[in-house]
């Protein structure tokens, strides 16, 4: 009889408790804003976890704390507790149905994979290129783009390279993220569905400046991201025929500000990942091999496009990746740049 | 201890004191001495030279055993250990000077990348010689014989010095991962200020300019992953070395040379790990991923080298530990008869002793990918980086059920002695020990869910890894059920047995999340797995490594800690770490990622990681409240030499501490260990 009543009073805590948990934990808002398609079916399996959590936190700390309260011992209480060895039927149990909610959770989370892969063969394709540290991307209209501008409620196909090391293309509110990895072409897809401003953050430990790797991400309606595009691409086609014809140190500027450049060169002469720009136009550069080279219009379009060709003195190797992408009329801009920093 | 050694090991302690502050001093000096002859003039900021500090830590510490102990034992070992890494220096350089190799590196601390690893290598060999760990195999080498057993120095000497007894090397271990702990707890406080507010603030105090005060909060980061990693394998092998042999009545462990070896070699792995500091450090975490790490410093390499140099003591422990299960059971011990901890000590042992050859090889691997140029990593010339993250994972997430099996025994092994009632299903609890250890083989994948690895694969590993939730549940239960119409006391032991639980649940039920690959591509790499970490280590190692520590500490001194004292510890780390773990998960999911410097303030999340310092803070203070325990009660006069727990296990029933052979006489075993309650049975015949 005793028993009886212990055991309906652990009934009833364990279900109060289990729902209060769940209750408390959902008041919390534990996810951050939902703005892709993929967070849903994500952010329903993190609730459905979260009940479970609730669920089996009731059911080991409530007869954990019932014990301690009630079989705890009593002053002046000699003796042990009553000799229970264990009991097969209950082993059985505790065994046997977790094996079948961790087969149906895994059968759940299986589809739910599922639902987040989902392909739109219609997808806008934007290629995302990983740095030390920085983001690019490059839109097939042939323009370069320091901000993400994506179309709301359209899926984008994000081909993802990286040029040295692992980075990780993450947006908490779009739920997915995955890595980057040097050689390779990851596919990311996302269809964002809310309309505002959010940011790419780098996930996967890559250098000094990890922390710092995040880029704006811009979910646009489709008529301007339409327009945006076009303007883009008539600016681009524009600034490459005037560089060409004639370099502008200002459109340079920019583009030290834009391309990253700016992460590891400084223009006031302070010691950064890499050399300072200031003062190099025609100064002798010590090389690694111990010999020097004038820092003129080749050597700087070299060490542009293949910065390993010649490595200055006290610099690592491969610390730079290539910006072979960036066009003759922007490497020139970037040159009158730095003939102004003496 | 006689009043009159007490002065003298003041004396003793007070010049180590003193030999410490005049090291470091002389070491600091010669570092940025050095740091100025070669830049030809002394800047001021030469003082934040982190590579000086190092050099004068090193010589502080060795003036420290020095003015301790004088030329013996680990003074012997630190400065083999110095000379043979300077001669192994000097040797490269000599060779690539014969061959016109360029020898000098500014950028690398004057010396080529090669002379710094070959120099550590013979360095920690040296150290084994220096100490004595190799001493009765050289002389068996030369065909001398020696003696069986060495008697070790009287009192507290012999805990500095190679000794074979593994209740010496027990609480060698034990110390020494409690050094560690300390070490990688003040690294995890330094970069907790720096979190403590969004922007940088406080390592810039500390380097001169921005870059080094980034790349500093990432060694800090990166070594106090590897730190408590190497105290925690240190940690239960302190447990596992004390406690098997006196639980299964046996005179000591199988190969007891292999055993101090075993120990000794984890001393050197520690100083080069630490010894990275000094040169350079490294960013990868202590995950140390390609191709991150091969344009790390040098730093990384002496990460490899320690690693690779601590699992030996891993491996080679874990062998001695299923041989002497094995082969060295008292009579009637059969498999179901072991205590529950020896069940967990064979299933941490068989992971260890099989899989700890992967990270080795993984480190080894990009170590000669950076000194040799075998690209195994490098896509450019037909490498592949995913590789390194399987090698790496094979080991490194069947080892967190390294960390966590001997704690969940210890669990398993005190709460019939405090609930005064039968360990519930023993059998069930003993194969769920050895069930998480085969399953945990086949979850490694989990790590690696946004890695870019084969899309379907990740399914299967999904399956696998939820599957370790049920063995991990029958624990679970099994406790509950045995706390269930016991007589429950709450001595410290019992408090931080408790606590185990409940920390180690919520690290459990953090675990599934991240398992269903779908949640986990919001959870990977973001501050819900550090919390969801720490919630297992707390759990499955911190609570039941205190627990067992203030349990058997009268067996191993003969006196008992203050229970005052213990219990501040228990109610200021308790609440500390669960703010500290549960505010990691909370801005995890709101989109904190791990291993970053600094946050953006824009994401609010300033007031919960001040929250979460203060948190770590307590921690620490906890923690010193246990080290001032166990200075008090050492030097305190009051012995208990009883049965402390009134407990059924044999080491409980001959007098405290433990005599130098163990049992005088071999104990039968008789009973079931934990029949408490049942009137007239015992275990074991004395």
């Amino acid at each position: 009889m005793q028993n009886v009543r212990h055991f309906v009073i652990l009934a009833v805590l364990i279900a109060v408790v289990s729902v209060l948990t769940y209750l408390g934990l959902d008041a919390l808002e534990l996810m951050p804003v939902a703005a892709a398609a993929q967070a849903a079916p994500i952010d329903w399996l993190m609730d459905l976890q979260v009940k479970l959590i609730a669920f089996f936190f009731a059911l080991i700390v409530v007869p954990l704390v019932y014990s301690l309260v009630v079989f705890r011992r009593k002053p002046g209480e000699a003796g042990d507790g009553e000799h229970i060895e264990g009991s097969t039927s209950l082993e059985v149990t505790w065994t046997f149905i977790p094996l079948v909610i961790v087969v149906v959770l895994g059968y759940i989370g299986a589809d739910n994979l599922a639902q987040v892969k989902r392909v739109d063969p219609q997808a806008v394709e934007i290629k995302v290129v990983g740095y030390q540290w920085g983001w690019r991307f490059e839109y097939p209209e042939g323009f370069v783009s320091n901000t993400l501008y994506l179309p709301v409620n359209k899926q984008a196909v994000l081909k993802m390279e990286s040029s040295d090391v692992l980075h990780s293309f993450w947006v908490p509110e779009f739920r997915v993220k995955h890595d980057l990895v040097p050689g390779r072409v990851e596919i990311y897809r996302i269809t964002p569905t809310l309309i505002g401003d959010y940011k790419v953050r780098c996930a996967e430990i890559c250098g000094a400046s990890h922390a710092y790797m995040e880029s704006p991400i811009k979910v646009i309606s489709q008529e301007e991201y339409t327009a945006w595009v076009n303007e883009q691409a008539a600016i681009a086609a524009a600034e490459a025929a005037a560089a060409l014809a004639n370099p502008d140190p200002k459109r340079g500027e920019k583009l030290y500000n834009e391309a990253g450049c700016k992460a590891c060169h400084s223009i006031d002469g302070s010691k950064g990942v890499g050399p300072t720009w200031k003062g190099l136009w025609g100064s002798q550069v010590p090389l690694a091999d111990g010999t020097t080279v004038l820092a003129d219009e080749a050597y700087i379009t070299e060490s542009i496009r293949n910065p390993s060709a010649k490595v200055h003195q006290g610099f690592s190797p491969n610390a730079m990746p290539s910006f072979a992408y960036l066009k003759d009329g922007q490497i020139a801009d970037l040159i009158e740049f730095i003939k102004t920093l003496k | 201890m006689s009043h009159a050694s007490t002065s003298s090991s003041t004396g003793s302690f007070n010049r180590a004191l003193l030999f410490f502050l005049i090291g470091t001093l002389l070491g600091l000096g010669l570092g940025i001495g050095l740091h100025a002859a070669v830049s030809g003039g002394f800047n001021a900021t030469y003082l934040k030279d982190i590579p000086s500090w190092m050099l004068g830590l090193l010589v502080g510490t060795l003036g420290f055993f020095y003015g301790l102990l004088g030329y013996y034992g680990i003074v012997r070992g630190l400065v083999f250990q110095v000379i043979g890494t300077l001669a192994g220096i000097l040797l490269v350089t000599a060779i690539r000077a014969a061959m016109g190799l360029p020898f000098f590196d500014p950028a690398k601390f004057g010396f080529h990348e090669g002379a710094w690893v070959f120099g550590a290598l013979v360095g920690a060999v040296s150290f084994l010689a220096g100490v004595g760990a190799l001493t009765d195999w050289w002389k068996w080498a030369k065909g001398e014989s020696t003696p069986d057993h060495h008697e070790d120095v009287p009192g507290w000497r012999k805990y500095f010095g190679v000794s074979l007894d593994h209740k010496v090397i027990g609480i060698q271990y034990t110390v020494t991962s409690l050094l560690l702990l300390s070490v990688g707890g003040l690294f995890a406080l330094l970069f907790r200020v720096e979190l403590a507010e969004s922007g940088l603030q406080f390592l810039t105090v500390l380097t001169p300019d921005q870059t080094a005060a980034l790349n500093l909060y990432n060694s800090l980061m990166s070594l106090h992953g590897i730190v408590m990693i190497i105290s925690i394998l240190l940690g239960i092998a302190g447990v596992i070395n004390y406690l098997v042999p006196l639980l299964i009545g046996a005179a000591d462990m199988a190969f007891p040379r292999l055993n101090a070896f075993s120990f000794w070699v984890a001393v050197p792995a520690a100083v080069i790990l630490l010894g990275s500091l000094g040169l350079g450090g490294f960013d990868t975490g202590w995950t140390g991923y390609a191709p991150l790490a091969t344009r790390a410093p040098i730093g990384i390499q002496m990460f490899y080298l320690g690693v690779w140099v601590a699992g030996w003591s891993s491996i080679l422990g874990a062998l001695n530990l299923i041989a002497t299960v094995l082969r060295m059971r008292a009579r009637g011990m059969t498999a179901f008869r072991m205590p529950i901890l020896v069940w967990a000590s064979v299933a941490t042992s068989i992971i260890s002793l099989t899989a700890t050859q992967l990270i080795g090889l993984s480190f080894q691997m990009s170590m000669f990918e950076r000194l040799f140029g075998m690209p195994f990593f490098n896509v450019a010339k037909g490498g592949n980086p995913i590789l390194f993250q399987h090698l790496f994972w094979f080991y490194s997430h069947p080892a967190v059920y390294v960390f966590v099996l001997p704690g969940l025994g210890v669990i398993s092994e005190l709460l019939p002695v405090f609930a005064r009632k039968p360990l519930f299903g023993y059998r069930w609890v003993a194969l769920s020990s050895i069930g998480i250890a085969l399953v945990g083989f086949l979850v490694w994948a989990h790590h690696m869910f946004t890695s870019g690895m084969n899309e379907y694969l990740r399914v299967p590993f999904m399956y696998s890894t939820l599957l370790v939730a049920v063995p991990t549940g029958v624990k679970f239960f099994s406790w509950v059920a045995t706390l269930w119409k016991g007589k429950i006391e709450a001595p410290t032991p019992m408090l931080f047995v408790l606590g185990g639980i409940v920390v180690f649940l919520l690290g459990g039920l953090s675990g599934p999340p991240n398992a269903t690959v779908s949640t986990d591509l919001h959870l990977h790499d973001t501050y819900f797995i550090v919390g969801h970490f720490h919630s297992t280590m707390f759990g499955g190692y911190v609570f039941p490594f205190f627990a067992a520590i203030y349990y058997w500490f009268p067996k191993a001194t003969g006196k008992r800690l203050d229970e005052t004292l213990g219990k501040w510890h228990f109610w200021l780390m308790t609440p500390a770490f669960f703010v500290l773990t549960l505010f990691m998960m909370r801005v995890g999911l709101l989109g904190m990622r791990r291993r970053i410097a600094d946050y953006d303030p824009m994401l609010g999340f300033d007031p919960w990681h001040l929250a979460m310092t203060i948190a770590a803070f307590l921690i620490a203070l906890s923690v010193l409240v246990f080290f001032y325990n166990m200075v008090k009660t050492l030097r305190s006069p009051v012995t208990e030499t009883g049965n402390v727990w009134n407990s059924r296990s044999p080491e409980w029933q001959v007098p405290s501490p433990m005599p130098a052979h163990n049992y005088e006489k071999e104990f039968e075993v008789v009973g079931e260990p934990y029949d408490y309650g049942l009137p007239g049975s015992v275990y074991v015949k004395m």
